[in-house]
């Protein structure tokens, strides 16, 4: 039995986790009869077709638009491209340029048996698995050999727009004392249904993210690792209309934390919600097996939503992702599930509830690397007090044990980091970390106090909304508007163009492979 | 503590002040003190200590100190400075435009617009462009506001409706359309590379081909937004950080008022 520093009801909390259960199987339901034009790129990523056409046009985006194009797609990659394979004899990648190159039509061969059909592609599905697993394979060596560093991980952004650029900016923070780094997006791209090639020096707000981009920047990463003497994890975003073709990329280059969820992306992104759950599952399939700590986005409720008022969302929102999860094969110990430091700095005891909602999270997922967002929404420009808001935020971290830190910046609101914002934020971390390491062990809060009234409150609210969620359906509850104050429609928002049922003879072979024989 | 806990600088700089000749104040009227952080691309040492200093003088400071400096990576040192600025600028001259109206809160401008106007006020707002971040818009025209104002979407006498972020110009302009806006307001958070200078410039291109332009009031903020950026891009007003709903719900009631009734 778990012993609550908070004196919370775990019955309340198994009550809560049952309700998730039931809207997450129901969201699962809907998902399995499914496939999307990101899933059929990612699968043709899987079996090595890579590279640009002539007009630079992704070739798994050229095979796939062919076959939507043609009212097939729903038979999926993985029939089309193995009958062409028996057919002609040709490598996936081969049979890729032939179609960029309009000199083959693959909905227009003999179809073969389905024994042959698996057979020529056997050997491709078996190379990327293995390179999957032998990236995972690579981190778990270094993290034996070399180490890692303490929880919570530092983790800082770098965001050049140039990936050369974000690399001395990486490896500048890791010899600082960061333990994650993640090479934040370009503005726009989650909206991109493709995902650009090659090395990249052109981007805004951030730096594109590519296959080659990933590569660059692990193996510069892996450099550094070895001089720190502590493995440096490599984070990215997962998120937007690829999301399970950025986890392919990322399982193939070695990523170890990604930004997921389709939540995010329905409510911030306005993408739609039928396009992102499908591709979410199969992202959460790829990243689980990769061994990639995934990052939900419920902090982002609170940037729109009041932080006091919305906690209950945020932990429903938790309690939900986690059931999506685990129905994708991740294990508790990847789940980066988010909340964050969002309450105004003028409210009366605004450290106490902040504190109360920090240890009832690490309370409810005791396994999970918890991911906590920094403040901000309240940052002002005014650095010197940011910076004091940054040291609350360090301090409830180390207080109630939690798993990324995601560093506030002091100039938060006015640019990317500079180095030496990055500097002045892992100092603060690292003085607060270190100085009040044991503080969690060494205090207890006061019975029915400020902080565990606070924290049974959001327990009871959070478990309100769910039973109101289960009810309604999640569909259902996001055209509602029941996260983040935001309102989307079921059939709205961008992508829902690219969902077509799965046909007779669709096959995705990869999620029993990655789920250890599960579907 | 080392010496330098006190200053014992002479203070023989007149001490008046003379608002067409002003400088920064640290704690003596004149005394030009400022402070100032940067990183310099070249190892920590006595060079590049020097070479802050140095940099400092060109800069305009005299006196120039470096009380902290560190090597953030190999090749890279951070200082932290002050010195004394020699420069001072005519207070007396500056003329900086604003937006001409009268700031009324909630009730006030749902008021006039009553006597005034007559009927509800239509506004449509969205981040556009590639502009992710809702956070500008929604802090204009949310229901909840932000920092105790209320939203535009609160106010009786307007009809709201906020798009969200990453709104295409195009689907901005036909919505505009649909609901027969008389103000438009845009919201650029992301200036990286001057993306929001060329996105803001883009609309008014499109508003003035659609011969929409002088139909509407055509408002943009963020926070490196001026009144005087939005006046040069072809704006009707521009609103920085530090501006509630109610200066933008005001300010159109108070200029549509002028354009309907003269």
């Amino acid at each position: 039995m778990q012993i609550s520093k908070l004196g919370l009801d775990f019955e309340k909390v198994h009550k809560a986790r049952q309700y998730a259960s039931g809207i997450a199987a129901d969201v699962q339901n809907f998902v399995g009869t499914y496939t999307t034009v990101a899933v059929e790129r990612t699968l043709c990523r899987l079996l090595g077709i890579d590279g640009i056409d002539a007009n630079e046009v992704p070739l798994p985006n050229v095979v796939v638009d062919d076959l939507k194009l043609k009212g097939m797609l729903g038979e999926g990659v993985m029939f089309y491209i193995g009958n062409a394979m028996v057919e002609t004899g040709l490598t996936p990648q081969q049979i890729a340029q032939q179609i960029a190159d309009s000199q083959l039509d693959i909905t227009r061969l003999p179809i073969h048996a389905t024994e042959q059909i698996n057979l020529a592609l056997q050997p491709y599905i078996s190379q990327s698995i293995a390179r999957i697993k032998s990236n995972r394979q690579r981190r778990e060596n270094y993290i034996n050999t070399i180490g890692e560093g303490a929880k919570p991980y530092i983790y800082v952004i770098v965001a050049t727009g140039n990936i050369y650029e974000d690399v001395v900016q990486a490896q500048a923070a890791a010899r600082q004392g960061a333990d994650i780094i993640a090479v934040i997006r370009t503005t726009g791209q989650s909206l991109l249904d493709y995902v650009p090639f090659g090395a990249t020096t052109e981007g805004f707000g951030g730096t594109y993210a590519t296959q080659e981009n990933f590569r660059i920047m692990r193996k510069a990463l892996d450099e550094v690792s070895m001089e720190v003497g502590r493995y440096i994890r490599l984070c990215n975003y997962c998120s937007g209309l690829c999301m399970p073709e950025i986890a392919v990329m990322g399982a193939l280059e070695g990523l170890d934390v990604m930004l997921n969820d389709a939540l995010y992306g329905i409510l911030f992104r306005d993408i739609n919600m039928q396009r992102t759950m499908i591709d979410q599952y199969f992202s959460r399939v790829i990243n689980g097996f990769a061994g990639v700590i995934i990052n939900t986005g419920e902090d982002n409720y609170l940037t729109t939503a009041d932080a006091y008022e919305e906690a209950r969302t945020v932990l429903a929102s938790d309690l939900i992702n986690e059931q999506l999860a685990l129905l994708a094969g991740i294990p508790e110990e990847q789940m980066g599930l988010g909340h964050a430091f969002e309450m105004h700095p003028d409210m009366e005891n605004g450290f106490l509830y902040e504190l109360a909602q920090a240890q009832m999270t690490r309370e409810i997922f005791p396994k999970a690397p918890l991911k906590y967002m920094p403040p901000t929404k309240f940052m002002t420009g005014n650095i010197f007090k940011g910076q004091i808001q940054n040291a609350l935020f360090n301090q409830i971290s180390i207080w109630t044990g939690q798993g990324l830190q995601l560093l506030g910046m002091i100039t938060e609101a006015v640019h990317t980091p500079f180095m030496s914002d990055r500097y002045l934020a892992i100092e603060n971390a690292r003085y607060i970390f270190n100085n009040m390491k044991d503080i969690g062990t060494e205090m207890e809060f006061k019975k029915d106090g400020i902080v565990c009234t606070r924290a049974n409150q959001v327990l009871d609210e959070a478990l309100e909304i769910l039973g109101k969620i289960s009810h309604e359906g999640l569909f259902s509850s996001l055209e509602k508007g029941m996260f983040g104050d935001v309102k989307r429609p079921r059939n709205g928002g961008k992508g829902l163009a690219g969902v077509v049922e799965k046909g007779k003879n669709y096959q995705n072979p990869f999620i029993a492979i990655m789920k250890g024989g599960h579907e | 503590m080392s010496g330098g806990l006190y200053s014992m600088e002479r203070n023989d700089f007149d001490q008046t002040l003379d608002l067409t000749r002003i400088k920064p104040y640290g704690d003596t009227m004149n005394d030009g003190k400022t402070q100032i952080s940067f990183t310099l691309p070249v190892p920590c040492n006595d060079e590049a200590i020097e070479a802050a200093k140095l940099l400092m003088k060109k800069m305009g400071f005299e006196n120039p100190q470096v009380v902290f400096y560190k090597e953030l990576t190999p090749g890279f040192t951070f200082f932290n400075c002050y010195g004394s600025c020699a420069y001072t600028v005519d207070f007396t001259t500056i003329h900086v435009p604003k937006v001409d109206s009268t700031v009324w809160d909630m009730d006030e401008t749902d008021t006039f617009i009553r006597e005034h106007i007559g009927r509800k006020i239509v506004v449509v707002g969205a981040s556009t462009g590639t502009d992710a971040h809702t956070v500008g818009i929604d802090a204009i025209m949310n229901m909840k506001g932000y920092a105790g104002h209320y939203g535009i979407e609160r106010y009786e006498m307007f009809e709201a409706l906020n798009m969200g972020s990453q709104v295409p110009n195009e689907e901005f302009i036909a919505k505009a359309i649909e609901m027969k806006a008389d103000a438009l307001l845009v919201s650029q958070t992301v200036t990286q590379k001057d993306v929001h200078i060329q996105n803001l410039t883009e609309l008014v291109e499109m508003l003035e081909a659609e011969g929409l332009r002088s139909k509407v009031i055509l408002i943009c903020g963020g926070p490196r937004i001026s009144h005087e950026l939005a006046k040069e891009l072809g704006y009707d007003a521009g609103f920085s950080m530090n501006s509630y709903a109610n200066h933008v719900a005001s300010y159109i009631a108070q200029e549509l008022n002028k354009r309907l009734n003269g």
